[in-house]
Parts: C-alpha cells; sequence; structure tokens
C-alpha cells in the first residue's frame, strides 16, 4: 500500500502516540544500546594498538590537577600571563604615546599653517586624535601580549582543566563548572563571554554566570588596572621587581573578582534563583601542542583589529564629545566641570572623586576610554600639558591629589562596576527581560559602591592616608 | 546553478572548527540558529568549479534531541537535507565517536566519514584500518589531520564524487531485534504514508519508539509549513524542547 | 589481590581502581548523556584523579578522559575489578 494520504497534524499525533504504547523501557534502551554496541564492535575489527595507550596526558593531569600542585599551577599561570603582558607592553606602550604625541604636534602645525579655526583643531585633534591615540597606545600592547598567551593556554588544552580544579568551588555556589569557561572568556570581553553562557543548559546557571561574568576584568579594564598598578602600586620597586609586585596586584584583584563572582552566585542561588545545580560531564581533551605562530598570528591579528575598531567606533565620538563638554561654558565652568562638581562629594566619599566618577559615567559605552576621558578632563583644567611619557601621566594625577586609595579604588571599581554598554545589549539579547538586565547592571554597581566606601572608610578611619 | 550545501558534524574536540576554518578560510559569518541560542557558523569555498556552503552544526556526543545543540544539528541533517553531511571522527577515540557516525548514518545515505588528528593516533601507535571501516559503514572513509593540512585535497574530491553521484553509498543499517524490527516496519510504513520518500522514515519511526516529543512537535511544524506552501529550507527550528 | 565480585557505585573507587560498569540508575537527559560518554554497560573505567578539592573525578573511558560529580557517579554501579596502587 502506497497511496500518500495528505499529512495531517492529527494523523502524526495518532501514529506517534501508537509508537509510544508499542513502546517499553527496554525497548528504547535497546534502541540506544545497539549503537553502543555497534561502534564498540566495528572498532575491535578496525582499530589496532601498536603498544600500550601512552598516557602522557595523564601524567601531565597529576601535576595540573593534583591536590597539592593544581592550584599554585594555576595561580603561578595567571601569573605569569600577567608579568608577561606588564613587562612586554610597557615599552611599546610608551613607543606608541610618545608616536601619536608627536603627530599631534605636526597635526597642530598643519591646523595652524592652515589657519583653522582653534574649535576645529580643538575638535579634531585635542579630542578626536589625541582621545582614539590613547586608547591605542594603552590598549593595544598589552592586548597584542595578553591574547596570544592566553590563545597558547587554551590550545593546549589547560582551561577545561581550570574548570575541574574549580568546579568544586562552583557547585557549593549553586553554579554550573562550565561558568568558570565563561569566566575565561571574560578576560578577553564580557560581552562575548555574555554569548559563551550558552553553553550552560540549565537557564537558572546560565543567568548566574551572566549575572557575575563581569566581575572578570575585560581587555578593556586591563589597560585601566595594568597602568595604575604600576603607577601607584608598584612604588619604590624599578625593573623586574616592579613588574613582578604590578603582576602580584593584578592577580589579588583578579581573585577578588572570583571571590565577589562565587558569593554572588552563592547568594543569588539561596534567593532569587534558587535551584540545585544541574548534572553535569566535563570533557578534559587531550593536551595539544599548539601550532605556536598559528596560534599567536591568529589571535595577536584578531584582537590587534578588533582594538582598532573598537577606538574608532566608540572612542573617537566619545573623545570629541569629552572634548565638547569640556569646552563649552555655562557661566565660568565647561558642562564637564559642572558635571564633575556635582559627582565629587560623593566621588569623594568612595576614596575618588568627581573627574572619575564622570569618567566612568561617560565610559558607560566603552571600557576603553575610561582612562582617556579621565586624562582629559583632568588635562583641560590647566595648562595643557604635553603627554608623550607615560610617567608625565602619574604626576598628573598627583597633582589632582591622588593617593594610593584613590588608585586602588578606581581598579576595585573599575573591576566591580556596572558592565560596559555592549554587554547590557547583549544581556538584553539573551535574557530578553529588562528586570534581569537592570539587574546585571544593579547588583554590581552596589557592590562596587559599597566596596570602595568601605575600603576609603577603613582607610581614612586608620590614618592610613 | 545553486552552491552544494555540505554540513559538518562531530564531538566536540575533533578539531571541526579547524577543519571549518581551514576549508572556508575568511569566508564565514555566524549567526543563531533560527529561534535557538546556538552559534550557526556558515562559510563557502569552490572546488572543481562548484560552489559550496558549508555548515558547522554544534560539536555534539550524540544526535537525540538531548539539547538545543542537538536538536539543532539533527534538524538540519534531517530537514534541511543537505547534499553531503562530513562528520568529523577523533582517531584518538574512535569508538565514542562512532556511535555519532551511527546516527548520522540513519538519518541520510550521503555522508563522508572523516578521521581527524590522524597524525596524534600514529604518535600513540593507533591504527586505523579505513578501508575496512568504509567496507563496514558502506561510506567513504578520510583519514586526516586537518592541523597540518593531510588529507584535505583527498576530502575535497570525495566530497565532488559524492555529489556528483560517482560514489553510491550504501550505509550501514542498524539491526535490532526481531521485535523491535516489526514494531519499526509497522510504523515506518505509516510514516511513509504520510511523508513518502521525503523524509528518512524508517529513522522516524525509531525516534518515535523512542518517545522523543520534540521530534513530534518538529514535525507538525513541518506538515503545517507544508500546507501553507513554505518549503523546507524556510523552516523555523521549534523553539520548545 | 581478592577483589570482591561486589557490586559497587562508581564513587567509591578509588584513583587506580578499574571499575567494570554494570548498570547505570539514572533516567532521562543525564542516562543518555553518560551512555554517549562511553559509561555503557561492558565498559572498563580506570578511575584517574580526584580534583584538587575533592571533587569532581575524572575517569578514563573509551579513550577519553570525562570528569563526573559524585551526584552522577555514585548512580553508576559496576563491580571493582582490579584495584589501583594504593
Amino acid at each position: 500500500m502506497s497511496f500518500q494520504s495528505a499529512p495531517t497534524p492529527r494523523l502524526l499525533e495518532q501514529i506517534a502516540n501508537e509508537a509510544k504504547s508499542a513502546s517499553s523501557h527496554e525497548i528504547r534502551d535497546q534502541i540506544v544500546s545497539n549503537i553502543y554496541q555497534t561502534s564498540r564492535a566495528v572498532c575491535e575489527e578496525v582499530v589496532h594498538y601498536k603498544q600500550p595507550p601512552q598516557a602522557q596526558t595523564e601524567k601531565l593531569d597529576r601535576i595540573f590537577t593534583s591536590r597539592i600542585w593544581g592550584f599554585p599551577i594555576m595561580l603561578s599561570m595567571l601569573g605569569m600571563v600577567f608579568y608577561l603582558t606588564i613587562a612586554g607592553a610597557n615599552v611599546p606602550s610608551s613607543m606608541l604615546a610618545s608616536a601619536f604625541g608627536w603627530a599631534e604636534g605636526e597635526l597642530t602645525l598643519l591646523f595652524q599653517a592652515i589657519n583653522a579655526p582653534a574649535w576645529l583643531h580643538g575638535v579634531l585633534v585635542l579630542g578626536l586624535f589625541r582621545g582614539t591615540g590613547w586608547v591605542i597606545s594603552v590598549m593595544l600592547p598589552p592586548m597584542a601580549i595578553f591574547f596570544p598567551v592566553f590563545a597558547l593556554l587554551e590550545n593546549y588544552g589547560y582551561l577545561p582543566r581550570v574548570a575541574f580544579n574549580m568546579d568544586r568551588l562552583f557547585k557549593k555556589a549553586g553554579a554550573h563548572g562550565k561558568q568558570s569557561l565563561t569566566m575565561a572568556m571574560g578576560f578577553g570581553c564580557n560581552a562575548a563571554a555574555i554569548m559563551s553562557t550558552r553553553i550552560i543548559e540549565s537557564p537558572r546557571e546560565r543567568m548566574l554566570a551572566i549575572l557575575t561574568n563581569n566581575f572578570v576584568p575585560c581587555n578593556g579594564r586591563w589597560p585601566t588596572l595594568i597602568l595604575l598598578a604600576s603607577l601607584f602600586m608598584a612604588v619604590g620597586y624599578t625593573g623586574a621587581a616592579g613588574t613582578l609586585v604590578t603582576a602580584a596586584v593584578l592577580m589579588g584583584m583578579v581573585l577578588f573578582g572570583i571571590i565577589v563572582t562565587l558569593t554572588v552566585s552563592w547568594v543569588l542561588s539561596k534567593t532569587a534563583l534558587k535551584g540545585v545545580p544541574t548534572h553535569y560531564t566535563l570533557e578534559l581533551p587531550p593536551f595539544r601542542k599548539p601550532k605556536f605562530w598559528n596560534t599567536v598570528l591568529r589571535a595577536s591579528l584578531d584582537k590587534a583589529w578588533y582594538v582598532l575598531k573598537r577606538a574608532v567606533i566608540v572612542a573617537a565620538p566619545a573623545s570629541i564629545l569629552t572634548w565638547v563638554f569640556a569646552n563649552i561654558y555655562v557661566g565660568d565652568t565647561s558642562i564637564l566641570m559642572h558635571f564633575i562638581q556635582l559627582l565629587d562629594p560623593f566621588g569623594q566619599a568612595l576614596g575618588m572623586d568627581g573627574f572619575i566618577l564622570a569618567a566612568f559615567i561617560l565610559g558607560l559605552p566603552a571600557n576603553e576610554i575610561v582612562i582617556p576621558i579621565l586624562i582629559m578632563a583632568y588635562l583641560s583644567q590647566g595648562a595643557m600639558l604635553e603627554l608623550d611619557d607615560l610617567s608625565e601621566l602619574k604626576q598628573v594625577f598627583l597633582n589632582h591629589g591622588w593617593t594610593w586609595l584613590t588608585a586602588l579604588n578606581m581598579m576595585l571599581f573599575s573591576l566591580l562596576h556596572y558592565p560596559c554598554g555592549t554587554t547590557l545589549v547583549n544581556i538584553y539579547k539573551e535574557t530578553k527581560s529588562t528586570k534581569w538586565t537592570f539587574m546585571a547592571f544593579a547588583i554590581p554597581t552596589a557592590i562596587a559602591i559599597a566596596v570602595t566606601f568601605l575600603t576609603a572608610s577603613i582607610a581614612r578611619g586608620l590614618g592610613w592616608v | 546553478m545553486s552552491a552544494i550545501k555540505v554540513a559538518l558534524a562531530g564531538n566536540p574536540n575533533t578539531g571541526k572548527s579547524t577543519l571549518f576554518n581551514t576549508l572556508t578560510g575568511l569566508k564565514q559569518h555566524t549567526g543563531n540558529w533560527p529561534g535557538k541560542t546556538v552559534i550557526r557558523a556558515e562559510g563557502s569555498f569552490e572546488h572543481k568549479g562548484e560552489e559550496y556552503v558549508l555548515v558547522d552544526l554544534p560539536g555534539t556526543y550524540s544526535l537525540f534531541s538531548n539539547s538545543a545543540d542537538e536538536e539543532v544539528a539533527r534538524d538540519y541533517i534531517v530537514f534541511e537535507q543537505p547534499d553531503a553531511t562530513i562528520v568529523v571522527l577523533d582517531a584518538t577515540s574512535l569508538e565514542r565517536n562512532l556511535n555519532l557516525a551511527f546516527q548520522v548514518l540513519e538519518m541520510t545515505d550521503r555522508v563522508i566519514v572523516c578521521i581527524n588528528l590522524i597524525d596524534e593516533a600514529d604518535k600513540k601507535g593507533i591504527v586505523i584500518d579505513e578501508k575496512k571501516l568504509a567496507a563496514k559503514l558502506g561510506v567513504p572513509v578520510v583519514k586526516m589531520s586537518a592541523r597540518n593540512k593531510i588529507g584535505i585535497d583527498l576530502l575535497l574530491n570525495t566530497l565532488d564524487h559524492l555529489v556528483k553521484e560517482k560514489i553510491n553509498p550504501s550505509p550501514y543499517r542498524m539491526t535490532y531485534s526481531e521485535e523491535i524490527e516489526r514494531k519499526i516496519s509497522q510504523i515506518e510504513a505509516q510514516i511513509t504514508g504520510l511523508f513518502g520518500a521525503e523524509l528518512p522514515s524508517r529513522w522516524i519511526a525509531l525516534r518515535l519508539l523512542d518517545g522523543d516529543d520534540a521530534l513530534v512537535a518538529k514535525l507538525k511544524e513541518y506538515i503545517d509549513k507544508k500546507k501553507d506552501g513554505v518549503t523546507a529550507n524556510e523552516l523555523p527550528i521549534s523553539a520548545n524542547s | 589481590m581478592p577483589v570482591s565480585k561486589k557490586i559497587v557505585p562508581l564513587s567509591e573507587c578509588q584513583p587506580g581502581d578499574c571499575f567494570l560498569l554494570r548498570e547505570l540508575k539514572v533516567e532521562g537527559v543525564m542516562r543518555r548523556r553518560l551512555l554517549d560518554l562511553g559509561f555503557v554497560a561492558g565498559a572498563e573505567i580506570l578511575v584517574l584523579q580526584k580534583s584538587p578539592l575533592g571533587d569532581p573525578v575524572a575517569f578514563r573511558v573509551s579513550h577519553t578522559t570525562i570528569a563526573l560529580r559524585e551526584e552522577e557517579s555514585s548512580l553508576i554501579f559496576g563491580e571493582i575489578i582490579r584495584r589501583g596502587p594504593a
């Protein structure tokens, strides 16, 4: 009988129900296990082992995930990545900064030669060019080192070991073990990491990963952390020792971010996102020697391109806007200064100042531009400094009353505060919920304010500053 | 002439993405599978004057709709019916990887089995008799290392032969116990009555026996869309799971 | 070394032990997942390594390394066919 009846959903349902009632637990199991048995039988015929399987990966795992060495190795890997990044980025960053400084001078001469109006020179050179130049010289070198090194670890197969080592902590916090993988993505870009939480199937655990991802500093925040740590935390150390101290401070920041992640996950899974961790399997693929140059080139080119694109797309208009705000006067003060003065008392209470808060607020579209905006705001006040050296930067900060506490709290605020605009957009796209997107904004912000207020109060109360 | 559609299936960590990158280079774009938060990567390449579109299915251990990833991969093979499906297997853990190959073979005939990471298997002293495997599976088997660009030409030529019907695969059919086989053929006949040769009816029968509700929902959608004169290609992938 | 033929959950094994899988007492998606990964009746499983904090545990199964939490491994039953070096 082969006539074709018009297919209807009802007929299909009928067949499906018949099939179900004809089936049984045993039948279902047999259907599934048949495949596994066939695979095994075929393999026995076509696969031969010339020698007993070598346990290279297992030997390495016995070290990388050992009770004693697992965590120390993880920390020293992280430390090593930071050390290489800081040590390697210093020189090229300075070189880029002075190159941009030189080009700025030339551009100024050019503008003068053609008798361009002062505002045009201001908007294009002092705003657009300087802001974009800062983003590139501060961001590009560390990223061009950090990402290739990270990609090498990733391609080698180390990241699943991190997930394996850390799983117990995430389980205790009511979260999914794969959250550590999405956090690793966050080191690169939180917005991309939000997308990567798709690997977590349970909606509850995925939401935890989304809401806490921001506590991992992304590539837009690394430069801020690196810059402040090396300017203010490694005082009195020079050369390798200074780099080491800077790396240690950064590691402290990352560890603190992880602690906050676990705590927030734990609190949420006891309150708004109640539930038990779902089932979990994790494959530990064999270690594979990555194709060194291939990986390095792909990662650095990808990231270099990404940074440049962001610099132009986000930093450029923001730089222009900041310059405009700093140069339009209402009464005898610029709009920017009005804004800064408004924020200043609150900023001071958090151990920072109005400039810093204004920079964070204007930097919402992208964390990359926080430092450039801050510098522009400081410089717009007094005489225009030629900024072609990173060490002159510290003087600018000190002139505005910075202490180690200001630097520390700006680092903490940078680590903990609300996600950037792109990340928030992605959170909305992935959760389709205004409520949770707002929470993703509010939770980190509240924590950032609370932590900086606390450190400022303690430091001042104990007379440390 | 429109491009030849090729799907890339495989377990996670088998170098499937490496193969995808090697074949398509920079000609790729990513997006979402309709209605699903699963990343869809597509790329194109040319070989022997033919234009190919390569769809990188999510890396999965099986295709039994245990997860959104698996549903997407399975629905693509069954409903979009690519001109060829390349199943990428890890040479160093062939047994587990073969499960997926067998599952794909139940859905479609036009399959190439690609044993990747062959250089690593060599290092570990694992020898795979690909001719014997091809004879067992009834489809072409290609050994390769996408990372070191070994066996890419062989894969492309095999693909060319397959789509130009110079090879006629006769994939291995799982046989089950008499009781199950009897039930399968009963249901299969009914399914063929509904869909003719459009869809793999034996496979659907098996899935129905296995109580796969996600598939039933997807089939209903397929029927509805067909009634409205929409082709299978425009079918959204069902949002329920 | 005498080895008992007692049926025990996989979670009771120590690193180095070799385990012969007899039965999965899991249902639904997790059962499928475990089967996919090679945890099928008759499979030999080598207990490799505990995570530094004691859980999860890594197992060698079907030439791959898979980590499971205790919640899952306690539902996998079989016999210990070889004790690892203590």
